[in-house]
C-alpha cells in the first residue's frame, strides 16, 4: 500500500542525506520527498511518499525514527488528512489547441503562468490524482516538459504533530 | 576560561571522564596533539594503524562499558578508521572516533588529505558530527559520548576542522543530563506488556530463554541470572551474549546459531515460548528463517524498536533497557511464587537431555598432532576460564566460543556482526590496557593475526602484555571448510602456503615467541607465555583441515544441523 509519512527534523545541516541514505541503504522505495522549514527556523518537515506492506512501512518508520535528528515521524495514512501537490507543465498550444489547453485548465482550476505564442505553462496544484488526470488530458496535445513537487500532506482536524 | 579549541576538547575529554585515548597523529590534529601533549592526565596509546587503534578503543570499551575513544587525522587517517566503526556499530559498541578535518573555508575543495569523513561514516556509525564553530564543541562533545553511551550504543564521529581546534572560545565546565530533544530511548518496559509476558512465562511448558549482546551492553547478567533461575527455563546465548548467563551452570545449553550446539538449536525448535532479550534475530542465529521456532510464541525486549520484528514476526514486543525489564519481569516472578504457577518443566528436560547427550562438541585428540580445540581447551584449563578472550574471526572464533566457557560477562570479545579478521590484536591491547591485572588471550588464525599484526609494536612500546595463540593451520580455514563442504574441496586461494615464522616475527618485535608442533607441548607453552611479562605470540601447528561442527548449513533450519 501506499503510504504519506510526515517527518519533523531538526533544521541542521545533512538531514536530508541521512533521510536518503537510510532509504537507500535499506533499499526502501520512495515514491516522492519533499522537504522545506516548517517555519520555526528550528525544524523542517518532510513529506514521504512510499509503497510497501505493513511490515515494510512499520520498519520505514522505526527507521527514520531512530535517526537522531528526527523529532517525530506520522504515518498520515492511517488517519484523515489533505494531500497537495504541484505540477508545472509546459504544452505546446498552437492556434485553434490554444482554447482546448485554456479550457483543461479551467476545468482543473490551474493557472497559467507563461505564454508564448506556440505553448502555454500551466500551475496545478491538487492530490496526485488530479495532476495526473491533468495530465492525461493534456498528453496529447503535447507536453513539452512538467515538474512535480511530491506530495506535501497535513492531518485533518485541530491538532498538530507534536502535543503542545 | 577562554581555550582553545584543542583545549576544549582534551578539558572536555577530562571531564567526561576519559583516562585512553587511542590514536594517530597528522597534520589536521597537530592542535589537539599538542593539547594532550602538556595534558598528562589522558594516557595517549600510539598505535600502529588507525584500524587498530579504532579497534582497541573498541575493546577497552567491551570490557569496561565505557565509551572508548580514538583520535585519528583526516583523508586516509579516517578512512583507515571505517572498518573500526562499522564493526563497532554492527555490534552496538559505544565509541567516540575524533577525526582531522581540513579546515571549514577549505570543506569540498579537494584540499590535501580531505575526504568527506562525515558523509563516509554515515551509514557505519550511530551518528556523527561535524562542528563548524568552536563555540559548538564542547556541546557537540558532550552529546557525542551521551549518544554513543544510551539507548542502543553505538559509534559516533565528531569530525574537526583544524580552524575550529585553533579558534579560541569560553569553556565552561557543564554537568548533568544531556538533553537532544529528538533523542529519547525508551528505557522502561511498558507494564503491561510485562505483565502479559509473565503471564506468557508462566503458562509454558517448553519455554527457552534466548540473550545476545544487548544483555552484556545493558550491565544485565545479575538480573538475567536471577530471571532465568527463577523459571527453571533453559538458556541460549548468542555470540554476541556469551557471558551473559554463566556458561558452567547446568540451565546453560550453550551457544545457538550456525556453529551452535545441538541442544540448543533443537530447543529452540522445539519450544512453545522463546524470550528473546537483547537479541536480534541474526541470519547467522536463525537459520532459514521460516522455520525459526516454528512452534513458539516469541517475546522480545530490545531498546531498539528496530530490531522487533525486523526478521522474525513476534506475538510480544517490549521496548526497553533489559536491565530494567528484567527487573520488573523478576519483581512480578518474585511476588508469585513463579515455580509454584509454571507447569512441570521435567518433561522438557528430559528431552533437552537426549539432545545433549550426543555430546555435539566431540574431537578426538590424537597422538602426533594438535587439533585446535585441544588448545583453547588447554588455555581454559590453565587460565581457569578467567582469562579476558579476544579472538579474530574464523574456525578459531568459533572454537573458542564453543570451548571457553564464560562465567562473567565483559570477558569476550569478538567481532560478531561484521566479522572483521584483525579485530583481535588491538581489541585485546585495548582491553588490557583498561584491566591491566587482568590476564588477556588472543585466540587467532593465521590469517587473521597478520591483518593487524603491527599492533604487536603497540603493545611492546606501552607494555601491553597480552598473550596470543594463533592457531596456525596454514589456512584460510573458514573459508577452506566452506569450500571443503560446498564447493567439493576446491580450495581456492584458502591456502595461505607461505606465512612468517611467528616466533622469529615476535622476537623481531621485542615480544616473545614459542612454538608447539606436538600435542604434548602445548601445555609447557602455554604455562610459560602465561608466566612471561611480555607480550608473547604462542604458534601452535594445529591439525591443517579440522572443521567447526556442529554446523548448519547456510539457508537450512536449526534442526537440519550436521553433526560431525
Ligand atoms: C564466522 C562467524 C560465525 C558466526 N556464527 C554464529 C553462531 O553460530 N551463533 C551466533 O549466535 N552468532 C554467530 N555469529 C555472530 C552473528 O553474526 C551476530 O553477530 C550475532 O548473532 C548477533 O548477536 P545478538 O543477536 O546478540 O545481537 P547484537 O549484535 O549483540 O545486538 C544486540 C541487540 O541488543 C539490543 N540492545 C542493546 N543494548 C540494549 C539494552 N540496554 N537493552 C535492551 N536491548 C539492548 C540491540 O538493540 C540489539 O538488538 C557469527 C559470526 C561470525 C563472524
Ligand atoms: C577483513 C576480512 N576479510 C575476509 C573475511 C572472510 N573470512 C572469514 S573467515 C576467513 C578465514 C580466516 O582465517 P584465519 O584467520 O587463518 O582463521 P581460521 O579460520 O583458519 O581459524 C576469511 C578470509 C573476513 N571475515 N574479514
Amino acid at each position: 500500500m501506499r503510504h504519506v509519512i510526515s517527518v519533523l527534523v531538526e533544521n541542521e545541516a545533512g538531514v536530508l542525506s541521512r533521510v536518503a541514505g537510510l532509504f537507500a541503504a535499506r533499499g526502501f522505495n520512495i515514491e516522492s520527498l519533499t522537504v522545506a522549514p516548517a517555519g520555526d527556523e528550528q525544524t523542517s518537515r518532510i513529506t514521504l511518499v512510499s509503497e510497501g506492506d505493513d511490515e515494510i512501512i512499520e520498519q520505514i518508520i522505526k527507521q527514520l525514527n531512530k535517526l537522531i535528528p528526527v523529532i517525530h515521524v506520522v504515518d498520515l495514512t492511517e488517519g484523515a488528512h489533505v494531500e497537495r501537490e504541484l505540477m508545472l507543465v509546459k504544452v505546446t498550444a498552437e492556434k485553434e489547441v490554444r482554447a482546448e489547453v485554456l479550457r483543461i485548465a479551467d476545468i482543473f482550476r490551474s493557472r497559467v503562468v507563461d505564454a508564448t505564442p506556440n505553448s502555454f505553462m500551466i500551475e496545478v496544484t491538487g492530490d496526485a490524482t488530479k495532476l495526473d488526470a491533468c495530465l492525461e488530458l493534456l498528453k496529447p496535445l503535447g507536453v513539452i516538459e512538467l515538474v512535480r513537487t511530491g506530495q506535501v500532506a497535513l492531518s485533518r482536524g485541530n491538532r498538530g504533530m507534536i502535543k503542545n | 576560561m577562554e581555550l582553545t579549541g584543542a583545549e576544549i576538547i582534551v578539558r572536555s575529554l577530562l571531564d567526561l571522564g576519559v583516562r585512553h585515548v587511542f590514536g594517530y597523529p597528522g597534520g589536521s590534529v597537530l592542535h589537539i596533539y599538542d593539547a594532550i601533549f602538556k595534558t598528562p592526565e589522558i594516557q595517549h596509546i600510539l598505535c600502529r594503524h588507525e584500524q587498530g587503534a579504532v579497534h582497541a578503543a573498541d575493546g577497552y570499551a567491551r570490557v569496561t562499558g565505557e565509551v572508548g575513544v580514538a583520535l585519528v587525522t583526516s583523508g586516509p587517517g579516517a578512512t583507515n578508521a571505517l572498518t573500526g566503526l562499522a564493526t563497532a556499530n554492527m555490534d552496538s559498541i559505544p565509541l567516540v572516533c575524533l577525526t582531522g578535518q581540513v579546515p571549514v573555508d577549505l570543506i569540498g575543495n579537494d584540499a590535501f588529505q580531505e575526504a568527506d569523513t562525515v558523509g563516509i561514516t554515515r551509514s557505519c556509525t550511530k551518528h556523527n558530527f561535524l562542528v563548524r564553530h568552536v563555540s559548538d564543541l564542547a556541546r557537540v562533545l558532550r552529546e557525542a559520548f551521551h549518544i554513543a553511551r544510551t539507548g542502543r550504543p553505538g559509534p559516533v564521529v565528531v569530525d574537526l576542522p583544524k580552524d575550529v581546534t585553533a579558534a579560541r572560545c569560553d569553556y565552561v565546565h557543564t554537568d548533568g543530563e544531556v538533553k537532544i530533544r529528538s533523542y529519547n530511548p525508551t528505557v522502561v518496559g511498558n507494564s503491561r506488556q510485562v505483565k502479559k509476558a509473565v503471564a506468557m512465562l508462566l503458562e509454558s511448558s517448553r519455554p527457552m530463554i534466548y540473550t545476545g549482546g544487548g544483555v552484556i551492553l545493558a550491565n544485565a547478567a545479575p538480573e538475567l541470572t536471577r530471571f532465568t533461575r527463577l523459571l527453571g527455563a533453559p538458556i541460549t546465548n548468542t555470540l554476541m551474549g556469551l557471558g551473559g548467563f554463566p556458561a558452567t551452570d547446568p540451565l546453560f545449553v550453550g551457544m545457538l546459531g550456525m556453529h551452535g550446539t545441538y541442544e540448543a538449536n533443537m530447543a529452540v525448535s522445539h519450544c512453545d515460548l522463546l524470550v528473546a532479550i537483547g537479541a536480534r534475530f541474526d541470519d547467522r542465529v536463525t537459520g532459514k528463517i521460516s522455520q525459526f521456532a516454528p512452534g513458539a510464541k516469541i517475546i522480545h525486549v530490545d531498546i531498539d524498536p528496530t530490531s522487533i520484528s525486523k526478521n522474525v514476526k513476534v506475538h510480544l514486543p517490549i521496548v526497553g533497557d533489559v536491565k530494567n525489564v528484567l527487573g520488573q519481569m523478576n519483581a512480578l516472578l518474585e511476588a508469585q511464587g513463579a515455580k509454584d504457577h509454571q507447569p512441570d518443566l521435567k518433561p522438557w528436560w528430559d528431552q533437552i537431555q537426549s539432545w545433549r547427550d550426543k555430546h555435539c562438541l566431540n574431537y578426538t585428540q590424537k597422538q602426533d598432532c594438535i587439533q585446535p580445540q585441544f588448545v583453547i581447551e588447554t588455555l581454559n584449563r590453565l587460565t581457569q576460564s578467567g582469562a579476558i578472550v579476544a579472538t579474530d574471526v574464523g574456525q578459531h572464533q568459533m572454537w573458542a566460543a564453543q570451548f571457553y566457557p564464560f562465567d562473567r560477562p565483559r570477558y569476550w570479545l569478538t567481532s560478531g556482526g561484521l566479522g572483521t579478521m584483525g579485530y583481535g590484536l588491538p581489541a585485546a591491547m585495548g582491553a588490557k590496557v583498561a584491566r591491566p591485572n587482568e590476564t588477556v588471550l588472543l585466540i587467532t588464525g593465521d590469517g587473521s593475526i597478520q591483518m593487524n599484526i603491527q599492533e604487536l609494536a603497540t603493545c611492546c612500546q606501552f607494555h601491553i602484555p597480552v598473550k596470543i595463540a594463533i592457531l596456525n593451520n596454514n589456512y584460510l580455514g573458514m573459508v577452506r571448510q566452506w569450500q571443503e563442504i560446498f564447493y567439493e574441496g576446491r580450495y581456492s586461494h584458502s591456502h595461505m602456503a607461505f606465512g612468517p615464522d611467528f616466533v622469529k616475527l615476535a622476537e623481531a618485535y621485542g615480544a616473545v615467541g614459542l612454538r608447539a608442533t606436538r600435542p604434548e607441548e602445548v601445555e609447557p607453552v602455554i604455562k610459560k607465555a602465561l608466566e612471561i611479562d611480555n607480550t608473547v605470540v604462542m604458534d601452535f601447528r594445529v591439525a591443517e583441515e579440522s572443521n567447526v561442527y556442529p554446523m548448519v548449513p547456510a539457508g537450512k533450519a536449526l534442526n537440519e544441523m550436521i553433526l560431525l
